[in-house]
């Protein structure tokens, strides 16, 4: 969610049980001016909070000429001092992916380790990995943009020279498109648009149908939409990975997403349902 | 010279007359044309002076375009349809409505209703909540059914996050005796289901063997796990819905399974094993199990209640009250120590009862009524199943997946001489506790589920029964082969001239006969 309009949109997401009290609030609205102005950024968005055993991870965006691809993660324990997210490797994921489990502790040098014997050679000896919290937590985060973040259909544009950018004239989806989970794309590099047949591709403006709707995720029900606040705000939340929560007021162009949790994917979601 | 100058004025003139009326030119589908069409939209851009207009100028030809539609069309109007929130919205505004027969100033010092404001404020502090406004209305609905109910006490219990809606619940306490029940309707579908069973004797089947496991009973109201009644609501301002007590049964197989709530209280819920009862039934048994597991207090706050004939621990359920003599315990203390802070809801047994209840002698009981059925793996007596006494300290929770059970915080690390101390626990996402100087409060907001660890491995189903029991007249044999058959057949012929060889010269005649 945008920085400029934290207040108000945390009262709109407060649905999902979490809030920030009104020192973070505040401390938010100080460091993040001052964290824009030293990187250079266009615009900074509070992303929301990894809970910890000891501490918690507060993370924040900011966003560059592309609002898609230039981005940069911070975190921070006070919400005044913020540390720079390293990007991703393949590497990265995959050692996260074998050595870490459970919750974060919430100390970014903690180490996981695992060790792994090789089954198949006996020769080779045990190979063990060690992963910091840092490294997890990047990852993590990278996992969650990829999942589960959203945007309202039509609130960013893929200009002709392939830069992502807010729609100026976004005036916000209607109370009965914002009903349906085909108005709202994964504000990610879309991974099945380019299978799709050109029958499919016909009704699709390129300018604004760029990323994937989140209507075809698989398993289906993998989203919740309701509508909260007396009925005035479009919630949607992930099950896949709970705590991520998007909303959009219909008829305006406020949107954003917060994810507010413990970190790790429900991987159980297909016992669920 | 100023006729040549003319000449070329009247040519400019003209290309441009004509260019003017290639502008004018409509559209043979729309009926527009483009000299209109530029002039309302320069007409805009002036009007309203947008920023940066030269990169929105599509949109705002778009948007020309579509007002013009619109304008058309304004001699027809909308049908005027109610949607949900206009809806809520009514059904809200009774919550604002102050009574007309209510006195002046309510000033009742007995009153069920907690200091509801208060208790929002440290939440905001504590970090959870559903937001101001929300929670005014919640406490409104409060209010509301407690107007509607005599209870004793009621206090905000959480909120269930489901997929299609969530559930706002109320926890109450009604004094003894006063709460009606409602037991019949269970028992009517007992004898429903020996109905069945009786017109089935006609044209008997075969019975199974299968015996089903004794029924633990239910705990009475007001003791155990239906300590409280729990009341529901999907929105505040809706109807209040009391849920049904739980049965052990019910919390067994709610420990087993893993299901989203979907917000409906009729919906079945489908899992294996099955759910014993629809989501209300399912919603209920998650309560009890994460209030037992989550209800937390700082220590002092209750104290037992000294009764002369308690000396058993299975008989003193309800033995703890409110100790006027608490003083409050210090913020750093609460935070530092987790032997701070006792649950005071009872814990829930492996049997689905907060109290013990020994089964076996009540199978005997049956048995002997019955004549027929003996028992024969006569039971010794069954171990007592006994879980932590009331007001244990957290210190003793066990560790859940190499988890802490709870993390304690303090709400402001800049003004700590004021911050409240906040528990979370680890076990159950979403629960949430605080304290400071003589208040505390528990609440629950999240999905309803329990931390799963590495995951959720659902129960294998047991394995099938053995049809008939396994022994050597009902095995199948490999057939032999031809050269088995040889070989036998060799051996047997072996065995025969042996045997022939040994009854000597006598049998020669015979011999002859036979070949």
């Amino acid at each position: 969610m945008d920085a400029n309009s934290l207040s108000y949109s945390l009262e709109l997401v407060a649905g999902s049980g979490c809030i920030l009290n009104t020192e973070q609030r505040a401390a938010l609205q100080t460091s993040l001016i001052i964290l824009k102005k030293n990187y250079k950024f266009n615009r900074v968005l509070f992303w929301g909070k990894i809970l910890g055993l000891k501490e918690h991870y507060f993370i924040a965006q900011g966003r560059r000429d592309d609002e898609l691809k230039d981005t940069q993660h911070f975190y921070s324990f006070n919400c005044i001092d913020w540390f720079l997210i390293p990007t991703t490797t393949t590497e990265m994921i995959e050692d996260v992916s074998k050595t870490a489990k459970g919750r974060f502790e919430g100390d970014p040098s903690f180490v996981y380790e695992s060790r792994q014997a090789e089954r198949l050679d006996p020769s080779v000896e045990e190979s063990t990995t060690k992963v910091t919290e840092e490294t997890r937590l990047a990852v993590t985060v990278h996992h969650i943009n990829e999942d589960a973040s959203v945007v309202p259909r039509g609130a960013f544009i893929n200009s002709t020279h392939g830069v992502v950018q807010i729609n100026r004239s976004f005036g916000g989806l209607s109370n009965t498109q914002a009903g349906k989970l085909e108005n709202f794309l994964h504000f990610a590099q879309p991974k099945n648009l380019k299978k799709k047949s050109l029958l499919e591709m016909a009704d699709l403006n390129p300018a604004l149908d760029f990323l994937d709707p989140l209507s075809e995720d698989i398993p289906k029900g993998s989203w919740s939409l309701q509508f909260e606040s007396a009925n005035k705000v479009c919630v949607i939340r992930s099950l896949l990975w709970l705590g991520l929560t998007f909303y959009h007021v219909p008829m305006t162009p406020l949107h954003g997403f917060i994810y507010i949790g413990y970190g790790t994917k429900n991987l159980d979601l297909p016992f669920m349902l | 010279k100023e006729a040549e100058m003319d000449g070329t004025q009247q040519v400019s003139l003209q290309v441009a007359a004509s260019f003017k009326a290639f502008l004018m030119k409509s559209s043979s589908k729309s009926n527009l044309n483009l000299y209109d069409h530029l002039s309302r939209l320069l007409m805009r851009v002036i009007e309203e002076r947008p920023h940066d207009v030269v990169d929105v100028m599509e949109d705002l030809s778009h948007d020309v375009k579509l007002r013009l539609y619109e304008d058309t069309q304004s001699s027809l109007q909308d049908l005027q349809q109610t949607t949900a929130a206009e809806e809520l919205a009514e059904q809200q505004k009774v919550l604002f409505v102050r009574p007309e027969d209510a006195p002046e100033h309510e000033f009742e010092l007995e009153s069920a209703l907690p200091n509801v404001s208060e208790i929002a404020y440290f939440l905001e502090q504590a970090g959870v909540g559903l937001g101001r406004e929300e929670m005014q209305r919640v406490f409104l609905a409060l209010k509301q059914l407690v107007s509607s109910y005599t209870m004793q006490r009621c206090r905000l219990w959480g909120k269930i996050l489901g997929i299609e809606r969530s559930y706002i619940i109320a926890e109450a306490e009604f004094a003894e005796g006063e709460e009606e029940d409602e037991e019949g309707p269970e028992e009517v579908a007992d004898e429903e289901a020996r109905e069945v069973d009786a017109k089935e004797k006609m044209d008997p089947l075969p019975q199974s063997t299968y015996k089903a496991p004794p029924v633990v009973p239910k705990e009475a109201k007001g003791t155990g796990a239906n300590k409280f009644v729990y009341f529901v609501c999907n929105e505040a301002g809706l109807p209040w819905t009391k849920l049904p007590s739980v049965t052990p049964a019910q919390i067994t197989v709610a420990r087993q399974i893993r299901k989203f709530f979907t917000g409906r209280l009729d919906a079945p819920i489908v899992s294996y094993p099955p759910f014993p009862g629809n989501e209300a039934n399912y919603l209920r048994a998650q309560i009890a199990r994460i209030s037992a597991g989550t209800q937390i207090s700082p220590q002092g706050f209750y104290q037992a209640i000294e009764e002369e004939g308690a000396e058993e621990e299975g008989s003193s359920e309800d033995g703890i009250e409110e100790n006027p003599e608490y003083e409050g315990v210090p913020v750093g203390e609460l935070v530092d120590s987790l032997s701070s802070w006792v649950h005071h809801t009872q814990h829930i047994l492996q049997q689905g009862r907060c109290t013990w209840v020994n089964l076996a002698v009540k199978t005997e009981d049956e048995s002997n009524e019955e004549e027929a059925e003996e028992i024969e793996e006569d039971p010794d007596e069954p171990e007592p199943e006994v879980g932590p006494p009331l007001l244990t300290p957290l210190s003793q929770d066990a560790e859940i997946f190499e988890t802490v059970p709870w993390s304690s915080s303090l709400s402001s690390t800049l003004t700590s001489q004021h911050a409240i101390a906040i528990m979370r626990s680890n076990c159950w996402p979403g629960a949430c506790a605080y304290a400071y100087a003589k208040k505390f409060e528990n609440i629950y907001v999240g999905w309803g589920l329990k931390y799963p660890g590495d995951g959720y491995s659902p129960l294998l189903p047991p394995p099938p029964q053995s049809e008939y029991p396994s022994a050597p007249e009902i095995t199948e044999d490999v057939d032999p082969t031809v050269e088995e058959e040889q070989a036998l057949q060799d051996a047997l012929d072996e065995k025969q001239a042996a045997e022939e060889a040994e009854e000597g010269d006598s049998d020669e005649e015979q011999d002859e006969d036979d070949d």
